[in-house]
C-alpha cells in the first residue's frame, strides 16, 4: 500500500473543502469562488496545473487506514472464511480493504455472478461447515437480488452473516446512480425473514453490533442476520485518536428442554408399544446424529428421517424412513424433532375437487415435539405450517436436549421393558431389510429405460463414489441416493433448499463444495435442469475459484413439479390436460448444459441418453474432479 | 398418491385376472395418450414409478373396473380424471399399454443393484 499523508479530518470535511477549492481554482480574478456554482470535486484534476503542482486538497484523498479496514477487523475476528459477492460500489471500501488490508484470507472474496447465488452458497457452506460465510450485497438493488436465498435460508434455519452496503447521507451521495442505490431502511425488505439486523452508524457500533449478529445467528433457531454497512462509514479515513476496540462474539449455548418435560416424555417413550422418531433439522452437528442413534437404539424405535438434515444412517436396521405412513398409523406415542410440519406428519391431506383432511393416528396417540422453533416465529412468511396439538412441546434445541431424554429414557427402562424393546427391534431390522429389497426390485423398473430412470442415475453414480470420502452437496433426484447408497456420516447430505425456492441447488453445490474442499472431500450433486438455469453463472465461480465439484445433471427437460398443478387445475375445470406442457418444460430448444459448462472452464460430457454411456462418462468425469476441476455430466433423465 | 399404491397392492393378490371384464384397448395409443395426458410425469415413462410421486404402475395388476375408479375418483394425490377428459375408450387404450408394459430384468442380475 501506497504511503499517503496522515489525515485525521473526517470525510464529510474533506468533501466540503475540496468542493470550495475547486470552484475557487475556476473563480476569476476579483471573484469569489461562491459566486459560482460549484464545481465538481472532479474537476481540479483535469487542470494541468494539478499534475505538476501539489494540489493539496487532492491528497486528502489517500488515507493509510479507513473505517472499512477496522470492518474486516471485526470480520477476521468472527473466524469468517469467505465473503461472497457481485461486486458493488456502495460496499466498494470493503472489497477494497477485504482484499488488500486483510490480504484477501479469512475471509476471502469469492466472485458471484448474482447474489442469490452467494446466499446459496453461504448457506450450503454453513451446513457443512457449522459456521457462517459471509456475503456482501448493495443494500438495494444486490439485496433485492438476494432475498430469495435469504428466505430460504430462513426456512432452513441456516445463520448466513449478511453485510449490505448503503449511502444513508444524501449530502455524500454521488449524483446519479448512488440514489438509485441507496435506501432510508436497507433491511426492511428482508426484515420478515432475517433473525436481527442493524444499521450502525459509528464504527464502535458496527463492532458491538457484528458481535452481536454473529451470536444471534448461531443460536438456535439459528437464522441469516444482517448488518447495514454505510458507504460514509467504510470510506471515512481512520486516525489513530479513533479509539476502536473489536468485541469479541460469545457463544450462547443452546436451550435444553424443561427437565421435567423431559422426564415426562421419557416414562411415555419407555411405556410406549409401538414408539416413532421423527426427525426433520433434528442433527446440527455430527454430534446430533451420534445422539439420535442413541436414543433410537436405546428404545429400538424406528426412526423416520424427513430429511432436512443427515439425522439417521440410511443402512442403520432402525431407519424406517420409507415406512413413514403406516408406522405413524400404528404408533401410540410420537416423538418429532425439530419437525417443519408436525401437522402434516400426522395427518393426510387430499388436494381434490374438494380439499379434505384427516387424522392417521389412533385416537389417544401422544405427541411429542422438541423443536426451537417454538422459540422464534413471526407473523408474516407463513413457514410454521398448521398448527399441531401436541401433547408435550419442548421450546429447545432438539440436539442439545437429546443427551438428557436418552439418560431419563435409561433410568426407567425395566428388564420386561428391555425385552420388549429386543424383540420390537428385531421385527423393525426385518423391516428395514424388506424395504432395501424392496428398493432394489423397485429401481430394476425402467432399468435399461432412456430417458434414463432417476434410479439407474443414482445407482451408477453411487457405483463410482462408494469407496470416496463423498459428500452429496445437493440432490434433485428425489428419494433414490437414500434408498440406494450407505449415508452414515453427517456431511454426506445437508437437507434442501428450505423454502422451496427454485435456483438453490447449483449455488448451494459450489457452496457445499466450497466447504469440502480443505477436507478432501469428493463433493457429489444431483443437479436439476430448472433450477441451474436461475443462475448458472455459478458454474464460473466455481472454476474460477477451483473447486472440485461431481455434478450430474437430472436433466428431465422440465419443470415437473409444476405440471401436475396444471393437470389438476385441467381436470377439475373439465378442460383436459394435454396442453399442461405449455409454461413447464424445458425444451425447443433442448439446452445443451455440456457445452453451458465447458464455456465456463468445466469438464463436460452429454447429453447422455443410453444408459450404458453413463457410468464410464462418470467415470472420466469423476477423474476431472480428482484433478481439482469442477465436472458435469448432462443426463437426460426420467421425470422423477 | 400414496393411497394408489395401497389399492394397487391389496389388489395385487385379487382372485381374478386383472385383465378381466377389461375392454378391447389400443396399446399403442394407450402408450400415446400416457404420455400426452402426461402420466408418465408421475409413473414415468415405462410406468416405474417413483417414491416421491406416482406409484409404479408396470407389472402392478389391478383390474380394469377398478382402474377406471380410481382416475375417475382418486383417493390419493392423484387428479381426478373426469370421462369428459378421458372417456372409457381411451382409458381402456391406458389399461392396455399398461398391461403391455414388459417386466424388468432380475434384480440380481444387475450388479449395481448390489452394492
Amino acid at each position: 500500500m501506497a504511503k499517503s499523508r496522515k489525515f485525521s479530518a473526517d470525510r464529510r470535511k474533506f468533501l466540503k473543502g475540496a468542493a470550495v477549492a475547486g470552484a475557487a481554482t475556476l473563480a476569476a480574478p476579483g471573484e469569489t469562488a461562491v459566486a459560482r456554482p460549484a464545481a465538481r470535486v472532479t474537476a481540479p484534476l483535469q487542470d494541468p496545473r494539478a499534475e505538476t503542482g501539489t494540489p493539496p486538497e487532492a491528497e486528502v484523498l489517500t488515507t493509510d487506514h479507513c473505517g472499512s479496514d477496522f470492518m474486516v477487523d471485526v470480520i477476521k475476528s468472527l473466524d469468517i472464511e469467505y465473503f461472497c459477492a457481485n461486486p458493488g460500489s456502495s460496499f466498494r471500501a470493503l472489497h477494497e480493504s477485504i482484499v488488500n488490508y486483510g490480504g484477501n484470507q479469512k475471509p476471502e472474496f469469492i466472485t458471484c455472478c448474482h447474489e442469490e447465488s452467494s446466499v446459496a452458497m453461504a448457506h450450503a457452506y454453513s451446513k457443512i461447515e457449522g459456521k457462517p460465510i459471509g456475503v456482501m450485497a448493495h443494500g438495494t438493488v444486490g439485496l433485492q437480488h438476494a432475498a430469495m436465498g435469504i428466505y430460504n435460508a430462513y426456512c432452513d434455519r441456516v445463520p448466513v452473516f449478511i453485510v449490505v452496503g448503503n449511502s444513508l447521507d444524501a449530502t455524500q451521495r454521488r449524483p446519479g446512480v448512488e440514489w438509485e442505490h441507496s435506501v432510508q431502511d436497507a433491511a426492511s425488505i428482508v426484515r420478515d425473514f432475517v433473525k436481527w439486523d442493524d444499521t450502525p452508524i459509528s464504527l464502535g457500533h458496527f463492532a458491538e453490533s457484528a458481535a452481536r449478529a454473529y451470536k444471534i445467528a448461531m443460536t438456535p433457531p439459528m437464522e441469516p442476520v444482517l448488518l447495514v454497512a454505510d458507504s460514509d462509514l467504510q470510506e471515512r479515513p481512520l486516525s489513530e485518536k479513533d479509539k476502536l476496540r473489536v468485541q469479541k462474539a460469545t457463544r450462547t449455548s443452546p436451550p435444553q428442554g424443561d427437565s421435567g418435560a423431559v422426564a415426562e416424555a421419557a416414562k411415555l417413550l419407555v411405556a410406549a408399544q409401538n414408539p416413532v422418531i421423527v426427525a426433520d433439522r433434528a442433527a446440527r452437528t455430527a454430534a446430533g446424529m451420534k445422539y439420535l442413534m442413541e436414543l433410537a437404539e436405546t428404545l429400538q424405535a424406528p426412526v423416520l428421517d424427513q430429511g432436512g438434515r443427515m439425522n439417521f444412517p440410511t443402512r442403520h436396521k432402525l431407519n424406517l424412513s420409507g415406512r413413514g405412513r403406516p408406522l405413524i398409523a400404528e404408533a401410540d406415542v410420537i416423538l418429532g424433532l425439530e419437525l417443519t410440519d408436525f401437522w402434516g406428519t400426522v395427518n393426510s391431506y387430499r388436494d381434490q375437487l374438494e380439499r379434505t383432511s384427516r387424522r392417521i393416528t389412533k385416537p389417544g396417540t401422544k405427541l411429542i415435539s422438541i423443536t426451537a422453533g417454538d422459540l422464534y416465529i413471526k407473523s408474516n412468511y407463513q413457514d410454521f405450517e398448521r398448527y399441531p396439538e401436541i401433547d408435550i412441546a419442548m421450546a429447545a434445541d432438539a440436539e442439545a436436549t437429546l443427551p438428557a431424554l436418552t439418560e431419563a429414557v435409561k433410568r426407567l427402562i425395566t428388564p420386561d421393558r428391555k425385552n420388549a424393546f429386543q424383540a420390537r427391534g428385531a421385527k423393525l431390522a426385518a423391516a428395514h431389510d424388506a424395504a432395501a429389497e424392496q428398493a432394489r426390485k423397485e429401481a430394476a423398473y425402467g432399468w435399461d429405460a432412456s430417458p434414463i430412470s432417476t434410479a439407474r442415475m443414482s445407482a451408477e453414480l453411487w457405483a463410482q463414489i462408494k469407496n470416496e470420502d463423498w459428500s452429496l452437496v445437493s440432490n434433485g433426484a428425489g428419494g433414490w441416493p437414500q434408498r440406494l447408497w450407505n449415508f452414515d456420516k453427517y456431511y454426506q447430505h445437508i437437507g434442501g433448499s428450505g423454502g422451496a425456492g427454485v435456483g438453490y441447488g447449483a449455488p448451494a453445490s459450489v457452496g457445499g463444495a466450497l466447504a469440502n474442499r480443505k477436507y478432501g472431500r469428493l463433493s457429489v450433486s444431483i443437479q436439476n435442469d430448472g433450477d441451474l438455469m436461475y443462475a448458472p453463472g455459478v458454474l464460473w465461480t466455481a472454476s474460477h475459484h477451483r473447486i472440485p465439484l461431481l455434478s450430474v445433471m437430472h436433466n428431465n427437460r422440465a419443470y415437473h413439479q409444476e405440471v401436475m398443478h396444471l393437470q389438476r387445475m385441467g381436470n377439475r375445470h373439465n378442460r383436459g390436460i394435454d396442453r399442461a406442457y405449455i409454461g413447464t418444460t424445458i425444451e425447443d430448444p433442448n439446452i445443451d448444459y455440456a457445452k453451458l459448462a465447458q464455456s465456463m472452464s468445466w469438464y463436460a460430457e452429454g447429453p447422455i441418453t443410453d444408459p450404458k454411456d453413463l457410468g464410464p462418462a462418470i467415470k472420466r468425469a469423476l477423474a476431472a474432479v480428482k484433478r481439482g476441476e469442477p465436472a458435469l455430466v448432462d443426463v437426460v433423465s426420467q421425470p422423477r | 398418491m400414496k393411497s394408489l399404491l395401497l389399492i394397487l397392492a391389496m389388489l395385487a393378490g385379487s382372485q381374478n385376472p386383472p385383465a378381466a371384464n377389461a375392454p378391447r384397448g389400443d396399446a399403442q395409443n394407450g402408450k400415446t395418450l400416457f404420455m400426452k395426458y402426461g402420466c408418465y410425469e408421475c409413473h414415468g415413462r415405462e410406468g416405474q414409478g417413483s417414491n416421491a410421486t406416482g406409484p409404479r404402475l408396470n407389472q402392478n395388476p389391478i383390474t380394469y373396473p377398478r382402474f377406471v375408479a380410481y382416475i375417475r375418483k382418486p383417493s390419493g394425490e392423484m387428479p381426478p380424471y373426469t370421462a369428459k377428459v378421458v372417456n372409457d375408450q381411451q382409458a381402456a387404450d391406458l389399461y392396455a399399454f399398461l398391461q403391455s408394459l414388459p417386466k424388468p430384468p432380475a434384480v440380481d442380475s444387475i450388479p449395481l443393484l448390489k452394492q
